[in-house]
């Protein structure tokens, strides 16, 4: 996805007065923009950007206990700059902020941490792959093999991550466009991990396996004025292709999506190619949201029907939205994980 | 009816518009100064929610360094091994107390801006940063490039930024003065021991710190309110009795007329409820006026005594007018609830008999006596099993109230005894005379006693505090010379500098670390002949200053001793795994918290790190002017960093002074309360005596000997009341040094007598009297004789 959780920007002044979710939809005064056709380097652009506003690492994976019993977890790493720029000590501009949830078909647990730059207590180090908040930590020799913890006051993870295909870029190889006025952000992903470890719930310690997807994105201004939110799809079919899809919700709406092939080759489809229609809701914090969705990607005869694990993934955090795990089957059978933000 | 009833009832103020002055008087006296004291414990319990809300003290468990400040890499070690902490940065700057907050991390959204609110946080966080305080603080705070918010909801004297720019405006970077931790944490954290060793957790404690530190002192302000309001009642209840009698005549006719009891009740009722109100008004605005006036003395007192930050001016809170009405109404109440049980039990028809109200109080002597002797009993009883700072308090009720009672018995029989001592007829009347008028004096002189007692008793204190205090700074404040160092540096060059030029260096070094279970300050005493010469124990081991060199020991000063019931022998956990006996208590007088002494080398092993940066210069009195000048000129020391003994002690006198201010004044006020009463009761009874003057007259007394001899009883009653009051003080005194001094303060005061100060209250008194006495003497001696003849004119 993209627009992720561009949340942060909830902090900013200028979210009173801004359009959009979050002031995401507000200028960029001073902070650098996407260039397309400029090629993303790697490692280099697993580490942070801080001449952009906005910028975020986002692992979502879907779990499962001995007993066949499904699980979801999620590990995000959010950086938002008051200025285009980093200082060592408490004048840095750079502010960091960490969710962290587990999903279980009746419960979810949620934590959040907050942090400043230049003090050493939240960043990422692009090689050797490196990213923190506090006592959360994702980082490995590469960004192929990492290690991964976070713990709330209710839950704990400890998960290793390998990568078992290569690096995804959406858009325009990494330029991905979030309008038809011209927003756009940096966006690749790393949808072939393995994941296994342990999860430490009330219940007792879980050993689970599964797979995880990893979203790399930054930008400075990824929506239009007039977007109030989106909805983000990252599913994993049994026969080992993938999609990304999402639609930012305003007048009109703007889809996109990225066919992943098993191989990792991808499909790009601009807006218009993806179809995402809500077919039930349920009330989930004084909401309505749609937890059972139909997905359309008529160009790959994909018509599936999306339901939530687990209706009431609700983070409860400074800004709140759903992300949770979800179940997939119609044409294709498969899991994967949802997103709803801007739901008022 | 109802109309023309209360018309008839207030007809009789039209005509004694002394007895309302007086009611109305009395009653706004009583609310005032009660109303006054609750104003300013208001403003100060307000100013420490306020203080406790803005920084977290109290609400949250905190991490303290066992010295010095934490640094800030052992912040980030604690977040990233799991601990949600947030830091905070305090410091001082033009004397405002800087917080420094981090607004990310801070638990239960502390400080003035919170994410996602639409909060300043940009402006807050950014580099030139924001400083949030009130309008008369910021105006203290030189400009740092910061921007000034106003904020009238904050703690007094505090400003809160960030604390980066807290870091910048103080000048210490990387540093952190504690860490409050959220209250609710990971499941996964590393041991505290294991990251931050040094630190050590000080749970939140229910209520702020400060308002539990300060109970005591807002207790004694209390219980001076409430005898100023006891004094008060004292008045209104004479007034009211008085016009309830005199108005026999009218309620009996208005009975007669066919008004039914309980109407006449209700209609009373309702007058004195209007009174009351009107009273109460007047008396919370005087009360404002008082609080107005003593605030900023008691804000430097607390400050002074226990580093509260109080705000110096008032705010007018609601609650406070609406309880100085309720107190006005409560007291009236209180003050005419026997007028109406009497009036409900008059028989229809009974005649009208001023006097006979005066000489009520004479018929009910047999119960004030049982009631004194219990009270007096009562008090007793207290003074030997009670403990605690509310038991203090009661004794000291029980004492007074129970020498209140007693006082016109003890009177009378002086008086009885003067009786059957005089000779002469014009000396046997005269102490029959007043014999008579006892009764009818014996509210005012009630209200004298207290006045006086609490007087002596709260001079006795307040001297024999200064006294010790006094002797406590000589041997304190031995060195002749106290300078400061800014860094190692510094101090080695100072030492080169001095050292030959002085009879001794010594370090006084010292770190901020809880024992056993208080806050508390470790000292390092360096063996020298001026702690063995100067410093007086309160209680020691034989050779105390050879233990402790020994290192076999540790001193303790008296409040750390009571506090955690640390006597002599008794064994101190400094630090994990040593503890070492009390060998020595000392008395340690304006100091909030507690101390200990060491050897100077067991300190330095325990706080390797702390090194002395303040010294004690021994030297002859008359080398002091040549060292200052040759520290200051040659050494370059900065004056700031350079103080002589004279100057801490007269600023320390100052602190002591300041404190007391407010006791001085609330006393002086009960006195002028006391001295109103003696007027308003002579003057009143000044009218109801001529009948009983006139045949005096008549037997050949002029009026000017009358009204001598009215001035001549006002003073042998007041000089009988003083005489009386002066033991009563003293054992007030003994309450208040021996028990209310311990449970408030942590330290008990040796008690001094100061005749020559009795004295000169006596003859306060005195004047009060013979100024009260004054103008009824005068009148009385102007009272045309057609007045007096009229006298005989009348059946009565």
């Amino acid at each position: 996805m993209n627009a992720k959780a561009l949340i942060l920007l909830l902090w900013l002044p200028v979210a009173a007065d801004a359009q959009g979710f979050a002031g995401l939809g507000t200028s960029a005064d001073g902070f650098s923009l996407p260039v397309q056709g400029e090629p993303l380097t790697f490692p280099a652009d697993h580490g942070s950007h801080d001449d952009f506003r906005i910028e975020w690492w986002y692992l979502t994976a879907n779990l499962t206990g001995p007993d066949g019993r499904p699980y979801g977890l999620q590990w995000t790493l959010f950086r938002a700059a008051l200025a285009p720029a980093e200082a060592t000590g408490w004048t840095s501009p750079q502010l960091w902020m960490g969710h962290a949830a587990v999903t279980t078909p009746d419960a979810h647990y949620v934590a959040e941490r907050l942090a400043r730059g230049g003090i050493g207590q939240a960043g990422v180090i692009a090689d050797p792959f490196d990213a923190w908040i506090d006592d959360w930590e994702m980082a490995g020799p590469d960004f192929d093999h990492l290690t991964l913890t976070a713990a709330g006051t209710e839950f704990a993870y400890a998960m290793n991550l390998t990568a078992q295909g290569p690096l995804v870029l959406h858009g325009d190889q990494g330029f991905s466009q979030k309008s038809g006025q011209g927003q756009a952000s940096y966006y690749y992903s790393q949808p072939f991990f393995d994941i296994a470890g342990t999860l430490t719930l009330p219940e007792g310690d879980i050993p689970v396996t599964g797979i995880a997807w990893l979203d790399r994105e930054w930008s400075s201004q990824p929506l239009a004025e007039g977007q109030t939110g989106w909805d983000w799809f990252s599913l994993s079919f049994d026969d080992g292709a993938k999609l990304m899809g999402f639609r930012l919700r305003g007048t009109p709406d703007y889809t996109a999506a990225t066919w992943i092939a098993a191989d990792g080759t991808p499909t790009v489809y601009v807006d218009g190619a993806f179809r995402a229609t809500p077919l039930d809701t349920a009330t989930v914090a004084v909401r309505e949201l749609p937890v059972v969705w139909r997905v359309e990607l008529p160009d790959k005869g994909l018509d599936v029907t999306v339901q939530a694990i687990n209706p009431a993934a609700w983070m409860a955090v400074s800004v709140p939205y759903w992300e949770g795990p979800v179940v997939v089957s119609g044409s294709h059978d498969g899991r994967g994980y949802l997103e709803m933000t801007g739901y008022e | 009816m109802n109309r023309a009833a209360l018309l008839a009832l207030l007809s009789h103020w039209r005509r004694s518009p002394l007895q309302l002055f007086t009611l109305l008087a009395g009653l706004a006296l009583a609310t005032a100064l009660w109303s006054g004291v609750q104003a300013i414990n208001a403003e100060a319990r307000a100013s420490y929610d306020a203080a406790a809300a803005t920084l977290g003290e109290g609400q949250f468990d905190q991490l303290l360094p066992a010295t010095g400040t934490i640094p800030q890499s052992t912040y980030i070690a604690l977040r990233r091994a799991g601990w949600l902490v947030s830091p905070v940065l305090e410091g001082r700057l033009n004397g405002v107390r800087i917080v420094g907050l981090d607004p990310l991390t801070a638990p239960g959204g502390l400080g003035p801006v919170r994410l996602g609110e639409g909060t300043d946080v940009t402006g807050f966080l950014s580099q030139a940063g924001q400083i949030y305080a009130r309008p008369d603080v910021l105006d203290l705070l030189p400009d740092t490039g910061a921007a000034l918010i106003p904020r009238p909801d904050l703690a007094p004297g505090t400003a809160i930024t960030d604390i980066g720019t807290a870091q910048r405006l103080l000048g210490r970077d990387g540093q952190i003065t504690r860490l409050m931790v959220a209250p609710a944490q990971p499941l996964r954290q590393k041991p505290l021991a294991q990251i931050a060793p040094d630190l050590s957790r000080r749970a939140a404690q229910g209520g702020s710190d400060m308002a539990k530190l300060t109970d005591s002192f807002h207790l004694n302000l209390t219980a001076f309110g409430a005898l100023s309001f006891a004094v008060g009642i004292f008045i209104v209840h004479g007034a009211i009795g008085l016009a309830f009698e005199q108005r026999r005549s009218v309620v009996r006719t208005l009975r007669a007329l066919g008004m039914p009891l309980g109407r006449l009740i209700r209609l009373m009722a309702l007058e004195l409820t209007g009174f009351a109100l009107i009273a109460g008004a007047i008396g919370v605005g005087l009360g404002y006026l008082i609080a107005a006036a003593l605030l900023p003395d008691v804000a430097a007192t607390l400050r002074g005594l226990y580093g509260a930050d109080v705000s110096g001016t008032m705010a007018l809170r609601p609650v406070w007018w609406l309880s100085g009405l309720a107190i006005a109404l409560g007291g009236t109440a209180v003050a005419a609830g026997g007028a109406f049980w009497q009036l409900a039990r008059m028989p229809l028809l009974a005649a009208a008999q001023p006097r006979a109200w005066a000489m009520q109080a004479g018929r009910g002597g047999r119960w004030q006596a049982v009631g004194a002797v219990g009270l007096l009993g009562l008090a007793g009883i207290l003074a030997f099993v009670g403990s605690g700072l509310v038991a203090g308090f009661a004794l000291l009720a029980a004492m007074l109230i129970g020498a209140a009672l007693a006082l016109p018995l003890v009177l009378d029989r002086v008086l009885a005894l003067g009786q059957r001592l005089a000779r002469g007829v014009t000396a046997q009347w005269f102490w029959a005379d007043t014999r008579q008028q006892l009764p009818g004096l014996a509210l005012a002189l009630a209200a004298l006693l207290l006045a006086m007692a609490a007087n002596v008793g709260v001079s006795t204190m307040v001297s024999s505090f200064r006294l010790t205090f006094t002797g406590f700074l000589d041997q304190r404040l031995a060195s002749e010379l106290y300078v400061t160092t800014t860094d190692q540096a510094q101090t080695e060059a100072l030492l080169a500098f001095v050292t030959p030029k002085v009879e001794a260096v010594l370090p006084l070094v010292q770190a901020d670390q809880p024992l056993a279970g208080f806050p508390a300050e470790i000292f390092a005493a360096r063996d020298h002949r001026t702690y063995r010469e100067n410093w007086r124990f309160l209680q020691a081991v034989p050779d105390v200053w050879d233990v402790l060199k020994a290192g076999e020991g540790v001193l303790i000063n008296e409040q750390l001793s009571r506090r955690a019931g640390l006597g002599l022998g008794k064994m101190l956990n400094i630090a994990p795994g040593l503890s070492l006996p009390v060998i020595g208590i000392y008395g340690d007088y304006g100091n909030p918290v507690g101390q200990a002494i060491l050897t100077e080398t067991l300190f330095q092993t325990l706080f390797p790190t702390i090194k002395p940066t303040r010294f004690g210069l021994r030297l002859p009195q008359a080398d002091v002017p040549a060292l200052t000048a040759a520290l200051t000129d040659d050494f370059g020391l900065p004056a700031g960093q350079l103080v002589n003994q004279a100057a801490i002690k007269a600023f320390s006198l100052d602190v002591f002074e300041r404190t007391f201010t407010v006791t001085t004044a609330l006393n002086i006020l009960t006195l002028a309360v006391a001295g109103f009463a003696i007027l308003m009761s002579l003057l009143t009874l000044a009218a109801l005596r001529l009948p009983q003057l006139a045949p005096v007259w008549a037997l050949g007394m002029t009026r000017a000997g009358l009204g001598r001899v009215e001035l001549l009883r006002a003073v042998l009653l007041a000089t009988l009341t003083s005489v009386l009051a002066l033991p009563l003080g003293l054992a007030n005194a003994w309450v208040l040094l021996a028990r209310v001094n311990v449970a408030a303060f942590g330290w008990q005061l040796p008690m001094f007598l100061f005749p020559l100060e009795y004295a000169r209250l006596i003859g306060f008194a005195l004047l009060a009297a013979v100024l009260a006495a004054l103008w009824p003497a005068v009148r009385l001696a102007r009272t045309p004789p057609a007045a007096l003849l009229k006298v005989f004119s009348n059946e009565r």
